[in-house]
């Protein structure tokens, strides 16, 4: 499948900006573009973007062998609240699961929140009696008598599309099929949504709260993957369009269409796949992709090539990115942490005189204020600016002019003024706060998963990610740092290492000891062979490869860890061994396992792929030598606090072997990888930049 | 060139970050229910002196200030110049930790290029420590399990296997507490490494610069904050329903200049039963409360606590001296934010909400005890639901919310996974809350029965049945708390043992919160909302917001 003939095109439509990179069967890149995103119709901009890497580099429709797309026009309808009228269909008596939630303020000492809307009032809240065991037994028949009601109510309040969840139906979904086919026959035109398709998982909330979600966005989906479809079919595409899902896998569009949840983040889920690819090509087991554009960074941790998946994700988080503020979502996605800090995040001074970094942003539109677009608040890109690690010459090809006087301005007004520091000082001080944030979200986030941040390579891209590189990682403890090649364009590259694959997950409550094994298997079967039916969809003649995973913790607990399985049906001798994997990664999480404490499982899950594509290797250069600056410019060294001179690379001339020291910036048309003075850095076979810190000179 | 003081702020911001990584360390390790559900844990950083420079911001707020003096006590009962890398101290004394016995504190010095440079520190609760168990049953504190002094729990290193096995071959649960025991040393442990580790990083020897910039800045903040109030002395009283008979909470709040005081004087004397709370905990809760109003961006340390005193004549409830029962402090401890709000309400008119259901609504369900007996059919079960939070004053009261505490509620399905019960009910109640023009949050109607043929029992410990939440400035009171045996059922006290027929239900409806300003002036389209959405009646419209439809 990676592999078939012909050339292969990634577009990624991004929020401001479509990124588009068109690569050769062997998987080198030809071309990328970035062009301006165009929200009301996002197919015509990701349109334009493919017409210019064809025509840069001659290439006609029908050499494209393969088209990866991914979007956050999903996404952005759901934080924009653009979609449909949804009315929801739950079991008798639980009329309010949304609106009680979790019974949880997010911010214990604001008593002023305002809880997240989710999207469906009271009003629309319909239920129907009939009941499910958690154990899949039909306690009381599905009141179908009582459809007619509903229909009624459906049309009253204007319903375009409905969300079914109904108690346990992810053990038994007979109520909600029935239901569901009672509806489409009364109500052809009304987009359902059933709970146990979504989101097979226990916990009424999750599951409702992620079905509402996929109905929302459901009829604008489909109509938009439709005219994408159409758009470049007309225009002579030939190959099928894959869609990038938030679990880092390709799927079909028609499944896309089906459950559009899947396709929120994928964007940032690119990243992480070209993050794992990059970790499998210079065989790093251990890596921290580090993802910063203009609004958020994006850290997500990277073990044995696998970005860390999840199955717990909040989209349209409130203010500050605070946990619980969002709308809860159960899908498989790849574990990521993002808080608001990018380059156009605002610093202000607070009542304590504190300096503050985001989560405002400026984005693209106003901007920094030294974009001169209108911007005056004092940003991340301001201070960068401030401290010289921008030639104002070269941003953006020079397509984009840097009013350094503008930024200079807008840091004393709103930093340096409040707390007696000049423009150099308050920059200063804004990296250092937006940077120990970043370092301090990988920190949590490691902790969190159990893991250490020490011993990682650190892999950034994205705008700003190789220009604050190497001072997150020195904060965050990590040495050594890998710029990939086209960093500014690195999730729609990623697109291109993604497999076709579909993950489902599923509750099935028991004990360890308790597991009724013939009835586990079939149930393991018939999540193969949903999965199986959707990836050879999309990749019929594919080798694949399959993946089981329990999800365990000990009785009593709330918090689960994934333990893979085999890939075979479960014997009673198979028992033993889980037992000890659970308690080897319970203790590696915790310092110590729990002996004689039953353990339970709630979930489990499968994952049918694709087999990944032979890896591209390279040879260490055989010479290295210094590389030749062609310049240099004052910068503001940031481990002694000293102006001094760095050296300035273009990236394009930068050769395998070349090896340079710190303080220098290395200028590529898209970003600067700024070399701090206790880093050296080198290029490899691949064309990958590597950061070391040198150790020596950590006091400067 | 000059640093600017940013360095000292991403000191600060490290140390705030560290106590929140083993914050939530400890609450995934986790064995007890109320720490899952209610981030019932504690963790904190201090200097040499005992002064708290970080706390992690968790879900229950009864460990706001309960920690930063338990530190001090333990530093000055053990010499420091005899303590030793890996040496930890533990006690679960309601009156050192954090009122009750399931409280256990763990303190650790920490050692830097050779010297102790200041401790880290943390509670859990831990899920069964013998005695009657987790109930406001007991008479004393002898009859609420095992109490265990300040002790080393490990010296150098090496644990005190005795202590472990005394703490297990008194619990019901001995494994859950071992496990909880081990994630709070590996708590203490991280934190220590990641101090010593910064101190590394940012060239520090000590911690003293550092700590007076943390506490100076806060103490400045919090006195900001005191200074835009006005200065005077209010008074409040609050009557709950107690276990035995009605009990009355009495507060005096004085804002001075630079100090802001809380006296307890007047408050009724103890219960015979668990619900007695010692004044650790009391000042939790109110200095909770105060600070969601005054600097509740400023992060809790002893520059920001420090403004903040709270008195109590001993003996009164709200300060019951050893040995008074006082397993479930937490059920009138989460009553005193109202009893604070009360006063300054009076103060600062336009900033305070009005009063909640406030306490939680525990339903802990277990297997009768001849199921015990027969060893069949056992199961525990510790849900937690929630009334509506008072109204806010310039937004309607939150439904089915927690308010003071930070609980998580249960999840339906979850809990009939594990237990032999079926839900048949879990909706908000309609005209729950309490009218105003501001309405008050909805509470909640539960039914379930059991799934089986065998009866269950319930544990009651609850408010808000005979004394509802009040509304303020015009604004009505929200619904009472109700719990009853089926729809035709007497009305049970909020606080005792109850045993649920098997083909019974239990229906336990939880408590609005009260209105605020008069119900005349809502908005005709808050009114119609309310309506179209279900959460007022017609009746309620027109009678008493005087809104026809």
């Amino acid at each position: 499948m990676q592999h078939a003939s012909g050339h292969r095109l990634a577009i990624d439509i991004g929020g401001t900006f479509t990124d588009t990179v068109l690569v050769d069967a062997q998987g080198a890149v030809l071309a990328t573009s970035k062009t301006p995103t165009t929200p009301a119709k996002p197919a015509r901009g990701a349109l334009e973007g493919a017409t210019r890497v064809l025509a840069e580099t001659g290439c006609g429709w029908s050499q494209i062998g393969g088209f990866i797309h991914g979007t956050t026009l999903a996404t952005n309808a759901l934080i924009e609240r653009r979609g449909a009228v949804v009315a929801t269909i739950t079991t008798a008596g639980f009329r309010d699961i949304l609106q009680i939630g979790y019974e949880r303020r997010y911010s214990q000492y604001d008593i002023n929140l305002v809880k997240p809307d989710l999207l469906v009032p009271r009003s629309r809240a319909f239920t129907i009696a009939g009941r499910m065991t958690s154990d899949g037994v039909e306690r009381a028949h599905l009141d179908e008598a009582a459809v007619a009601a509903l229909v009624d109510g459906l049309v009253g309040c204007g319903a375009q599309a409905v969300a079914i969840c109904l108690m346990h139906s992810y053990a038994n979904p007979a109520h909600e099929i029935r239901l569901g086919e009672m509806l489409r026959e009364a109500l052809p035109d009304l987009v359902i949504s059933l709970s146990h398709d979504v989101s097979p998982e226990a916990r009424e909330f999750d599951r409702l709260s992620t079905t509402i979600a996929n109905a929302y966005i459901q009829p604008l989906m489909a109509q938009y993957l439709t005219d994408f479809q159409t758009r470049f079919s007309e225009n002579g595409l030939t190959c099928p369009i894959l869609m990038m899902t938030a679990g880092g896998g390709m799927t079909t569009i028609d499944i896309a269409a089906r459950l559009p949840i899947r396709l929120v983040e994928s964007g940032p889920a690119g990243g992480a796949i070209l993050a794992a690819r990059i970790a499998a090509e210079v065989d790093e087991s251990e890596v921290l992709s580090f993802d910063m554009g203009g609004t958020t960074a994006k850290l997500c941790l990277i073990d044995g090539f696998r970005p860390q998946t999840t199955r717990k994700f909040e989209i349209a988080r409130a203010e500050r990115f605070i946990k619980g503020s969002g709308m809860p979502v159960r899908i498989p996605v790849i574990e990521m942490i993002e808080i608001g800090a990018g380059g156009g995040s605002i610093a202000h001074v607070d009542r304590l005189g504190r300096v503050q970094v985001g989560p405002e942003s400026a984005g693209s539109e106003p901007g920094p204020a030294a974009f001169a677009k209108g911007g005056t608040a004092p940003t991340v890109t301001d201070a960068d600016v401030m401290q010289g690690l921008i030639d104002p010459g070269l941003f953006a090809e020079g397509r984009l002019e840097i009013d350094v006087k503008a930024a200079e301005a807008a840091l004393i007004r709103d930093i340096g003024a409040p707390l007696d520091l000049d423009a150099a000082q308050a920059a200063q001080g804004i990296s250092e706060i937006v940077d120990e944030n970043m370092a301090g979200a990988g920190r949590m986030h490691a902790v969190e998963s159990g893991k250490d941040l020490g011993a990682r390579l650190m892999i950034a891209f994205g705008g700003n990610g190789p220009l604050h590189a190497t001072r997150v990682a020195r904060r965050a403890q990590v040495e050594r740092i890998l710029i990939p090649r086209d960093p500014g364009v690195g999730s729609a590259v990623g697109f291109l290492f993604a497999p076709v694959s579909f993950e489902i997950v599923r509750s099935r409550y028991s004990t360890l000891d308790a597991l009724d094994l013939d009835g586990l298997n079939t149930f393991f079967q018939g999540m193969i062979d949903e999965a199986l039916q959707v990836v050879q969809g999309a990749a019929p003649d594919a080798r694949l490869v399959k993946r089981r995973v329990a999800f365990m913790r000990y009785h009593g607990q709330g918090h689960e860890i994934e333990i893979p399985l085999p890939d075979d049906e479960l014997a009673a001798a198979d028992m033993p061994a889980l037992r000890a994997a659970f308690e080897e990664e319970y203790s590696r999480q915790f310092r110590r396992a729990v002996p004689g404490m039953t353990i339970e499982v709630l979930n489990w899950a499968v994952t049918v792929s694709t087999e990944q594509a032979a890896l591209s290797r390279h040879d260490e250069p055989g010479q290295t030598q210094r590389a030749m600056a062609t310049g240099h410019r004052r910068v503001l060294c940031d481990v002694d606090g000293d102006w001094r001179d760095a050296e300035i690379y273009m990236r394009a001339a930068l050769r395998p072997g070349d090896h340079l020291a710190g303080p220098s910036l290395i200028i590529e048309p898209q970003t600067t990888t700024f070399v701090s003075s206790d880093f050296s850095a080198r290029v490899d076979g691949g064309g990958n930049i590597w950061l070391q810190r040198e150790r020596e000179n950590r006091d400067g | 060139m000059v640093k600017p003081n940013t360095r000292l702020q991403v000191m600060w911001n490290r140390l705030l970050a560290v106590v929140e990584e083993q914050g939530q360390a400890l609450i995934r390790a986790a064995f007890s229910p109320i720490v899952r559900e209610c981030g019932d844990i504690s963790a904190g950083i201090f200097d040499l002196q005992g002064r708290m420079l970080a706390q992690a911001v968790t879900g229950t707020p009864g460990h706001i200030n309960t920690m930063a003096e338990a530190v001090k006590t333990l530093r000055n009962r053990f010499e420091i110049h005899q303590m030793k890398p890996g040496d930890v101290f533990m006690t679960n004394d309601p009156w050192i930790a954090s009122g009750h016995l399931n409280d256990f504190l763990l303190m650790m010095p920490v050692f830097h290029r050779g010297a102790v440079v200041g401790f880290t520190s943390c509670t859990s609760h831990l899920v069964d420590l013998g005695g009657l168990g987790m109930g406001p049953e007991g008479s004393d504190i002898y009859d609420e399990g095992l109490l265990i002094p300040p002790c080393k729990l490990m010296d150098q290193g090496i644990l005190n296997t005795l202590l472990m096995d005394i703490v297990k071959a008194n619990s019901r649960e001995p494994i859950a507490n071992e496990g909880d025991i081990f994630a709070l040393i590996a708590c203490c442990e991280t934190g220590a490494v990641r101090l010593a580790g910064m101190m590394d990083e940012f060239g520090l020897d000590q911690l003293d610069g550092l700590a007076d910039y943390i506490i100076e800045t806060s103490y400045r903040g919090t006195l900001d904050a005191i200074a835009e109030l006005p200065q005077g002395t209010w008074h409040s009283v609050l009557t709950v329903d107690g276990y035995e008979k009605e009990i009355d909470l009495h507060a005096a709040l004085t804002i001075a200049e630079d100090h802001i005081t809380l006296d307890f004087e007047g408050t009724s004397g103890l219960s015979g039963k668990g619900i007695n709370v010692p004044l650790n905990y009391a000042t939790a809760y109110s200095v909770f409360a105060l600070r969601c109003i005054i600097g509740p961006d400023i992060p809790n340390n002893a520059g920001s606590l420090a403004p903040f005193r709270v008195t109590a004549p001993e003996g009164c409830i709200l300060n019951a001296q050893a040995p008074a029962p006082v397993a479930m402090r937490h059920t009138l401890g989460q009553m005193t934010p109202d009893l604070v709000y009360g006063c300054l309400s009076q103060a600062v008119p336009d900033l305070v909400p009005a009063e909640g259901a406030s306490c939680m609504y525990d339903l802990p369900l277990r297997h009768v005890p001849e199921a015990a007996m027969t060893g069949s059919g056992q199961f525990a079960l510790e849900l937690v639901f929630n009334g509506g939070t008072g109204a806010r004053p310039g937004l309607d009261g939150l439904s089915a919310t927690a308010f003071p505490s930070g609980v998580w509620g249960s999840q339906i399905e979850t809990s009939e996974a594990v237990a032999p019960l079926l839900f048949n009910r879990r909706e908000l109640r309609e005209n729950s809350g309490g009218p105003g023009r501001h309405r008050g949050g909805l509470g909640q109607r539960i039914e379930v029965q059991s799934a089986s043929d065998a009866d269950f029992m319930v544990f009651l410990s609850v408010e808000r049945v005979l004394n509802p939440a009040k509304g303020r400035h015009g604004g009505l009171a929200g619904a009472a708390g109700r719990i009853r045996i089926g729809a035709d059922g007497a009305a049970l006290a909020g606080k005792g043992e109850v045993r649920v027929d098997a083909g019974k239900t239990l229906i336990f409806e939880t408590p609005g919160g009260g209105g605020f300003g008069p119900p005349a002036e809502r908005s005709h389209q808050d009114v119609q909302r309310d309506l179209e959405e279900g959460l007022i009646s017609q009746e309620t419209a027109l009678d008493i917001y005087g809104t026809t439809p």
